[in-house]
């Protein structure tokens, strides 16, 4: 399994992904530098990443919780996600996102 | 307990300064203590607890050893119970900002807020750093902020006959709206959804008077800042599938909630590695000797970022303290449940 995520630099980077773990523990596995403050307690949203527009509608919904706590993103779109929400699956295989601003280390 | 909080701008010596009164800092105060050492404390916060009472106070943590759970809140409270004997003065609402050598040896710290600690010897318990406002994502917001764009509000009557767009939806934006609607103008609250994570009592509040005509409300983005100089007019808001709208304004709050920034520390000549200070294991100092860094501040090969890992690294720092502190005294190794001067400073002499 894989995913592709682009940095704040705007580099995309192809990482080997583990079923079972949230992106951003596969983000972060890797040493792309990704705050995750709350260690994905789904309590800080510096974890925020935007969705390929062709992904957006193949990703399980949020729960209130994640949605909730967007209020606290900076940069918000309607393709936001937080990806200590986005558990790794077979169906997320090849899932392409893009860290947001206020993720920084 | 009731925590001992001078004014802030007055000058202290003492033995040690301790940046940060998360649990690591507050754990710190009790090894220092049984070491005879006195510790001052200063924290941006103005509450002590650090990440446990800012990001998680009713979330259980289930790794503090001999507690099976306990909130971040609930151990904030054991830790200062814990060390009340000791007896810390905190220096709280204060960013640490410079750090200087005396010709002495010793350190003069200086905050924000013009208070002045000078002790032989510094502990960094920063953690992620000082908790500082999120900055909204717009263009040329460096130009407004501080001039007309705030995430605080310091004096009300700023804000007088003023329009004030109001953005977030939790407890600081509403309480703000509140108690700013009846100075300003017209207060103008932007929020991103039609539904808010603040006391109901005080979102029935704000939907009152919303209802009255006596406070707008606006559900959607902000887009853009728009005025000259710093000084703003308007902003470009835009909701949900519908065309921007300008909103006029003289002044905007934004409240996005608060991130961790290494911030000042980042300043003091220190060697600092992405955001973290390096340590050796021993002792826990820094590369400049007298400065010492614990709990999520430091890194040396293994570290985790815990807070049973920092209670060690608190332990093993106060004995190297103690040797710059009294440097013409023995340092002994003993145990609470047996040492009879140990439980004289701990206040449970009789052994009970
Ligand atoms: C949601 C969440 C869940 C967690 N769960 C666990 C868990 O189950 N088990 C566990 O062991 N750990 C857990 N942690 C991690 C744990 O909270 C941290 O390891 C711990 O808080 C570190 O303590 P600290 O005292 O080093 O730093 P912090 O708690 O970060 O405190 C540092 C303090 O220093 C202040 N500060 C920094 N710089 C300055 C300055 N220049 N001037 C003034 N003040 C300054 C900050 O304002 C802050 O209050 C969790 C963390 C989060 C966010
Ligand atoms: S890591 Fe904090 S919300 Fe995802």
């Amino acid at each position: 399994m894989i995913i592709y995520v682009t940095d704040r630099d705007g580099t995309e980077h192809e990482l080997e992904a583990v079923e079972g773990w949230r992106v951003m523990e596969i983000i972060r596995e890797h040493g792309l530098p990704v705050k995750a403050e709350c260690g994905g307690c789904c309590l800080c949203a510096t974890c925020h990443v935007y969705v390929d527009p062709a992904w957006v509608d193949r990703l399980p919904p949020m729960r209130d919780e994640e949605n909730v706590q967007l209020d606290e993103a900076v940069g918000l779109e309607d393709n936001s996600r937080l990806s200590c929400q986005l558990i790794m699956s077979e169906e997320l295989d090849g899932l392409r996102v893009t860290l947001a601003p206020g993720t920084e280390v | 307990m009731e925590l001992e909080t001078p004014e802030a701008g007055q000058k202290f010596e003492t033995d040690v300064i301790i940046v940060g009164a998360g649990p690591v800092g507050l754990f710190a105060v009790f090894e220092l203590g049984l070491l005879d050492m006195k510790a001052h404390l200063v924290d941006i916060l103005d509450r002590p607890g650090g990440q446990c009472t800012e990001l998680y106070p009713e979330k259980p943590i289930y790794d503090i050893p001999a507690w099976p759970v306990i909130t971040g809140q609930d151990l904030t409270n054991r830790l200062l119970e814990q060390i009340t004997p000791f007896a810390p003065t905190f220096h709280l609402g204060q960013m640490a900002e410079q750090l200087e050598k005396l010709e002495d040896g010793r350190w003069r710290l200086t905050t924000d807020r013009g208070t002045v600690l000078e002790a032989p010897v510094v502990v960094i318990a920063a953690g992620g750093g000082s908790f500082v406002p999120k900055r909204p994502v717009l263009t040329n917001l460096e130009a407004y902020e501080g001039r007309s764009v705030f995430y605080a509000v310091q004096r009300m009557d700023q804000f007088r006959d003023k329009t004030v767009l109001i953005a977030g939806g939790g407890d600081s934006a509403l309480d703000w709206a509140l108690n700013l609607s009846p100075i300003a103008r017209r207060v103008v609250l932007v929020h991103r959804r039609d539904d808010f994570r603040a006391a109901p009592d005080s979102v029935a509040k704000m939907r009152a008077l919303v209802d009255a005509g006596e406070m707008d409300l606006h559900i959607g983005a902000l887009k853009e800042l728009r005025g000259a100089d710093g000084q703003l007019s308007s902003v470009l808001f835009q909701a949900k599938g519908e065309d921007p709208l300008e909103i006029s304004c003289d002044a905007m709050l934004a409240f996005y909630g608060l991130t961790m920034k290494l911030g000042p520390v980042a300043d003091w000549g220190l060697n600092v590695d992405q955001n973290l200070i390096p340590v050796d294991t021993e002792k826990f100092e820094t590369s400049t000797p007298r400065i010492f860094a614990i709990g999520d501040i430091n890194w040396y090969p293994g570290k985790l970022k815990l807070i049973l890992s920092g209670f060690h690294e608190a332990a093993l720092m106060a004995q190297q303290a103690f040797r710059y502190v009294y440097p013409d005294k023995r340092l002994r190794f003993q145990y609470t449940t047996s040492s009879s001067d140990l439980q004289e400073k701990l206040g449970v002499a009789d052994g009970s």
